[in-house]
Parts: structure tokens; sequence; C-alpha cells
């Protein structure tokens, strides 16, 4: 379903290598069965030509890697970012995170990932290769002798169903066509939720949070997240812990890491494509989009290098505490 | 060797919870299987396999060990264990059956560990052979029969029946008080050869363990590749905690305000943390954490128990795995595979 | 006879230049509030976190009130402009995730407000009573 091919993504990491213009390429290395695909750095022309994919399940954003693969590898890395991630790298350069010295940033335009569990539940296990057809994903399994054909649309992940933006706000070369902000509708989840009452808000979360395993996956790929030392890993903050003993740990995990990002979240959806759960921890985050947005004025992280976040700025007009509630009930 | 009729499953289970808590996979509101206490009600998942594996019901993830209270220079210790019940754990495919010997060859050896034991001892489990393995099933490379699982029961499931056989005496005396009709084996044996036939098909069949094993330290310690294999791993524990054989834990103590609660939870090598002492972390790179994870199941643990390898070949890593970086993946890269 | 009535507790963070000196002045006028209200001095409302209030109700408490110099009275000529968005949007999100709203509260006190205080402290507590325990944020480990 992706309009750029993989030979262009190829060709252009290939061309920029040899021409010495970067010395490592940030891409996508191919799995095991088409759908299993791992964030890798090439530095071989050969390596790109055999291991490069690119296709509907490249979801992995890469800008936080940028942060640990910039002091550690030497010369330029080439990064291939799309719309959604280059939020996520403008937002690291304002917290000065990496050097965009070290990167050359080549925008991609992106259709929409697949989400590989929906994909699953329409053709079961045992799948054995997946191949692409315009609008179509055509996967084979060990079960079905023809392959079972889906539309594309009908598995993209959550984060792109309603995503906010095709338009690269970073990159230092653009493949393809540029696309337009989104009005997309990825807050009416979190307004359903508003208009429940208190109790079934509390069910709700109660029941998703106590999925958690406390595995740190939404911690450790959130590009947002990029503290030296986490507070729930220093035994000195006294909040620490390894395990989600009770259900209040799940909660204040869960709440203490949303209010750190927020703000600074762009919304990229990392954290809910990896919660090996299905919690919709973009649910969390959203709330403070949205509610920065309502109490503060609009606000997109990531939108601009060295915007001020709203967490660390104020006006004299600032709503109260007491009066955020008016005019909504429940 | 029993059979059952699929429809009255129901029955079956009422009459297994009537004298222990059954726990089988039922799906959740997502979708995903998971370990439910049975009631009435509760439906069996149609699913491969759980998300969290079933070692939670032995070695649970987070488990109070004692609490202690100090009054002036006295100190007061108090036991909180809580002697488990008996418990029936219905539905466990035979990657999950075969970690409960991983985990017993840890937690039951000198000196025993008895939080384990005693969960051991009050636990039958009924395993049920798979007919629909996934693409991430590697069980076959550790000589795992997923045709034939174990435990105290084994199940076999037909289109519309189940055929029960046991395999140990309280597995016997669990079969006998179900008033099953006894029959013949061919509808099995029939099973069996359809699902092998899948086995043989799957994209990992012909992973195998060469270049692995209790041997092979010095082969493998410095291998260039494990750099480049751990390059993109985000030291998250997903891997470690579905895992079915992971069983490192942590001791920490909890001040509830009223007394010191020592508990033990869950940790992952992965984790930057792991096992930190007054010096430090023993691991300082992510690539010797990564690599720990996988020399412990494919070199240190056969080492210590005469060759058997510390994965079960379940998949859940494959598939959970936030940037797909796996066992499988390692093996290929690091072991005789093409 | 024995009377069972639920006692709250509850946790105020004041800040040290003004809402501290505010329960001083209330405490000098003999004017009354509930015992139940254990004061935690600050340096300002703004080195409050979002963890110390989750900390607080973990261990026990009923209610947190977080108390601060008066917009634009900041000793630290901004601090509590921070506290006031940090604790919009943490209770906002207590309240989306089904916590009581009357729980929590943000209330500006100043040194010469020891009426406010006093009168702050009883109608919060009021509150918090007609709300009982805190079920929905609690640790059950710090009930053994």
């Amino acid at each position: 379903m992706q309009k750029i091919t993989r030979d262009v993504l190829v060709s252009k990491a290939i061309s920029l290598l040899e021409d010495g213009n970067v010395s490592h390429v940030l891409g996508w290395r191919k799995g095991e069965f088409d759908y299993d695909i791992t964030p890798s750095v090439f530095s071989e022309k050969e390596d790109i030509e055999n291991n490069f994919v690119w296709n509907d399940f490249c979801g992995a954003n890469f800008s936080k890697y940028l942060v640990q693969k910039t002091r550690k590898l030497e010369g330029k890395i080439l990064v291939f970012l799309k719309p959604c991630d280059t939020y996520s790298f403008n937002q690291l350069l304002t917290e000065h995170r990496f050097d965009r010295d070290n990167v050359y940033a080549v925008g991609i335009p992106c259709e929409g990932m697949a989400d590989i569990s929906k994909v699953k539940k329409i053709c079961g296990e045992g799948i054995s290769s997946i191949d692409f057809d315009g609008d179509n994903i055509l996967v084979n399994t060990v079960y079905e002798d023809a392959p079972i054909v889906i539309d594309a649309k009908s598995v993209l992940s959550e984060r792109c169903i309603n995503c906010k933006s095709k338009k690269h706000v970073a990159f230092d070369e653009l493949i393809g066509e540029e696309g337009e902000i989104i009005e997309s509708g990825r807050f009416d989840e979190v307004e359903k939720l508003e208009k429940m009452t208190p109790d079934e808000r509390f069910e709700f979360w109660q029941s998703e949070l106590s999925k958690c395993i406390r595995c740190n996956a939404c911690r450790d790929v959130c590009p947002a997240c990029t503290c030296e030392k986490c507070v729930f890993d220093n035994p000195k903050s006294g909040v620490e812990n390894k395990a989600p003993a009770n259900s209040f740990e799940e909660k204040m995990f869960h709440i203490i890491r949303a209010f750190h990002v927020a703000g600074r979240c762009t919304d990229c959806g990392e954290c809910s494509r990896v919660c090996p759960q299905d919690i919709p921890l973009h649910l969390l985050n959203r709330k403070f989009i949205k509610d920065i947005d309502n109490f503060y004025g609009e606000y997109q992280a990531g939108a601009e290098v060295g915007s001020r976040a709203p967490l660390v700025d104020y006006t004299t007009e600032d709503v109260e505490p007491s009066d955020i509630f008016e005019g909504r009930n429940g | 060797m029993f059979k059952s009729s699929l429809n009255s499953i129901n029955e079956i289970f009422a009459k297994i919870a009537e004298n222990a808590t059954l726990y089988l996979p039922s799906d959740n509101k997502d979708g995903n299987a998971v370990y439910t206490k049975w009631e009435n009600g509760v439906v069996w998942s149609n699913s491969l396999n759980t998300v969290k594996s079933p070692k939670d019901f032995f070695f649970p993830q987070v488990e109070d060990m004692m609490a202690f209270k100090t009054e002036g220079k006295n100190i007061e210790i108090n036991d909180i264990r809580e002697e488990s019940e008996d418990f029936v754990v219905f539905g466990v495919r035979a990657c999950d059956v075969r970690s409960f010997d991983i985990l017993d060859r840890v937690f039951l050896v000198d000196p025993c560990d008895s939080y384990y034991a005693n969960r051991r001892e009050h636990g039958i489990i009924i395993s049920v052979a798979c007919t629909k393995p996934s693409e991430t099933c590697f069980c076959k490379t550790f000589d795992i029969d997923a045709t034939n699982p174990g435990g105290d029961i084994t199940v076999w499931k037909t289109e519309d029946s189940l055929y029960w056989s046991a395999n140990t005496d309280r597995g016997r005396e669990l079969l006998s008080k179900l008033n099953l009709e006894e029959c013949g084996d061919e509808a099995v044996n029939e099973q069996k050869a359809k699902t092998e036939a899948i086995l043989n098909k799957l994209p990992l069949a012909n992973l195998n363990t060469d270049g692995f094993g209790g041997d092979k330290t010095d082969a493998l310690f410095d291998r260039p590749e494990w750099k480049t294999l751990s390059e993109s791993c985000l030291g998250c524990g997903t891997c470690t905690f579905v895992c079915p054989t992971c069983q490192c834990y942590d001791i920490k103590d909890f001040n509830t305000g009223n007394q010191v609660i020592r508990y033990r939870c869950w940790d992952s090598c992965m984790y930057s943390d792991f096992t930190k002492m007054a010096h430090g972390n023993n691991r300082l790179s992510q690539v010797e954490r990564f690599r720990q994870r996988f020399m412990h199941k494919l070199v240190y643990y056969p080492a210590n128990n005469d060759g058997i390898f510390g994965c079960a070949g379940c998949g859940r890593c494959v598939s959970k795995c936030p940037i797909s970086m796996n066992i499988v993946k390692v093996m290929k890269t690091l072991g005789g595979n093409d | 006879m024995q009377v069972n009535e639920y006692k709250p507790l509850i946790v105020a963070f004041c800040c040290n230049w003004c809402s501290y000196a505010g329960a001083d002045l209330a405490g000098n006028n003999r004017l009354n509030y509930p015992a139940d209200v254990k004061i935690i001095r600050v340096p300002c409302s703004c080195r409050v976190n979002p963890t110390f209030i989750l900390r607080a109700f973990q261990k026990g408490a009923d209610g947190v009130i977080l108390c601060g110099c008066h917009p634009g009275d900041c000793h630290y000529t901004s601090g509590n402009y921070y506290t006031r968005r940090r604790m919009s949007l943490l209770f906002s999100m207590l309240d989306y995730l089904g916590i009581e709203r009357e729980r929590t509260r943000v209330e500006w006190v100043s040194a010469a407000e020891g009426a406010k205080f006093a009168a702050t402290m009883n109608d919060f507590a009021e509150k918090v009573v007609a709300l009982g325990k805190n079920k929905r944020l609690e640790d059950l480990r710090c009930k053994k």
C-alpha cells in the first residue's frame, strides 16, 4: 500500500553512502516472516541491497535511536522519517538530545502502517509470507493454499486511522510528495471516556491498567522518554518498582509517565504499538494533549524546533485548577 | 484413553472445579487469551496460546515472602505465606509443559524453593495438544512434541471430541472422577498425523540447535554479531516477562508504614539495574545484557542441566518483542542454521 | 455510647512563604480546623510534583490539598504559575481515570489569610468526609 517503493529508498541510501555524504543508514531490517521488522544500522551497500525493507509493517519510529546512535557512531547518519517520526525528531532537537549536524534526514511519505494483530485476527496463525498488491495485503499461511486477500485499510493500526499529519516538519531531503496536516478524530475516544460517569471511567481504566506487566516497553520505546535514569528505575526515588505489585502501582506508573511526557508527547503512538497487553496508552497521552489545547491554546509538540512546552511556560491568566471542570458534568 | 464430546466440556469443567480451582485460557475483551478462573460462563479460548505464560501459577510475578516489624531493639518476623489451595490448569501447550521442567530444575534442586514447591504440589496440569500451530512456533527445535504435550493429563482435540489420557497418578485419580467413556486411539493418531504435517510446514520447522549447548561458551561469547543483534534492543522486559522459562527475580522491601513487607518479583536481565550491587552493575552495556539472556538459555542452562536448553520454543518473544529481535534470529545468526 | 465516626486523613502541602504562615496565623488566632489535616511544608508550591500527590494517596491520604501564594505573589516570582498548570492537568487526568474530583484541591492562601486557611480546611475536610474512604487510589499493602 506504500506508494514509495523499497527500491527508491535503497538507491537513495546507497547513493548517499557511496558519495560519502553519510556513513551509516538507519533503516528497517527484514525478519523471518515479512512482518517482524527490526530497526537496524546499515553500513554496507550489499547489506542494504539484501536486507533493507520498506512495507506496511515498518512502523518503528527511528527518532529516539538517534540519541544513542549519534553518540556512538562516527560520521553522519542517514535516517528515514515518516511524517509522524519528524515530530519526535523535532521534539528531541528542541530538548538538545542529539546533534543535528550528525544526521541527514530523508522524509518519506507514509500511507499508514498495518497492525499485525489485526491481520492475524483475520487470517489466523501460521503466516508463511506476506505480499503487497496495490491496496491489498496478500497473506500466505500454512493452512490455506491460496493467499488470503486483506484490504490494507481494514488493518491500519489505530494511530494511522487517526493520523494527525502527512506533512513532514523536518527533513534535509524529501522523497515523494509532501502531505498536509489532517483534521483527525484522534480525540473522539477521549471524549467518549470523558462523557462516561466517574464510575464507568474508573472501571475502564482499572480493567485496562490491571493488564500491565510492567515490562517498560512503552517507556523504553517512547521518544519523549529519554531520561538517563528513570525515576522508576531509581531505588532512591521511593517509587521504584519492577512489578505491578498491586493496582496502585500500575496507576502510579502510567499516570506519572504520561504526566512526564505531557506537553512533549507528539502522539506518535509507539507506546500503544509495543504494548504486549494491548493497553490503549495513547488515550492517556491524548487526554493531556486535549487538555493542553483547551486550557492553554493549541499546541503540537515537535511541530517546530525550539517551541516552549506548555508545562515549562505560563501566563498570568491561566485557568485555575478549581475551574477546569466548569461547564462539564459527569 | 477416554473420550468426551466437545459439547459437554462445560460439564467436565464443572466437575473438575468441584474439588479444585480450575484455570483455563479464555479470551479477554481484546480477544487475547488469558488464564482465567473458570466459573459458569467462562469460555475456553480457541487461541493457540496465552499472552502471558502459565509460569505465573507456580512462580507469580509478585509474591510476598515475609513481613517484619521493629520496635526499639526488637525485630519481629512474621511468616505471611499462605498455604496454596489445590488447583488445576487446563489447556497448557506442550511448550509450556516443558517450561515447568525447566523451572523445576532451578527451583526444586537443593536448596529447594519452598514457595515454588508448595504451588507445584498443589497444581495439576492438563495439557492440550496443538492443532493449529503458529509461524512463531519452534518447539520442535527443542525436541518437544506438540502433538503429545504431557503434564498430568493430556487432552487431544478433534472437530467434535476431546480425548483424555492420564500420565501420572494424580492425573489418573482426577480422570477417574470424570466418568468418561473409554475408547481407542485411532482418532488421536489421525489428529496427530495432521498436526505433524503442519508442524513440518512451519517456517521455523528446520531451526536447529547446532552450534549451541553447554560447551559453547568460548565459541559464542566474543562473537562480533552480538553487537549488531543487540543494536536496536530497547532494554525493555517484554521478552522476559512473557517468557515461560525466565526465572530471575529480585527481592525487595516495601514499607507499608506499619511494617516492612519483603517480596520478590520478576526481574529482567535486560534491565540496566538487574542484579545491581554495591559496586554497580556487572553488565554495563545493552550488548552484554542482551548476550546474557540468550547465552543463559542456549549455553549456561544446558551446561548445568544435562544439555537441556532453557527455551521451549513457544514463540511469545517472537511475536511480542517491540523491535522483533528474538531468540530465533540469534540462533540463525550465530548457530549452524542456514 | 461508642460513636463510629469516620476520620479522614488529609494531607496539606503548604508553601513556606505564604500558606504555612497562613496556617500559623490560623493557629495564633485560635481558629478551628480539623486535626485530621496534616501539613507538609514545602519551599514553594511548585516543589510539589504529581508523584507527591499520588504517594500521599498511596500512604493512606483520603484527600490532598495544595496551598501556595496567590498568583503574582510567589516568593520565587513564578513558582505558583507552574503549579497552577501542573495541577490543572493532573487533576483533570485523575478525574479522567475516575478518581473523585473533590479529593484534590489547590487553594491560594496568603500569610495574612489565617481565616481563609481555616475555612478552606474545614470545607475541604467536609467534602472528603462526604466521599468517604479513598478506595480508588489506595495501596492495599499500606493497610497491612
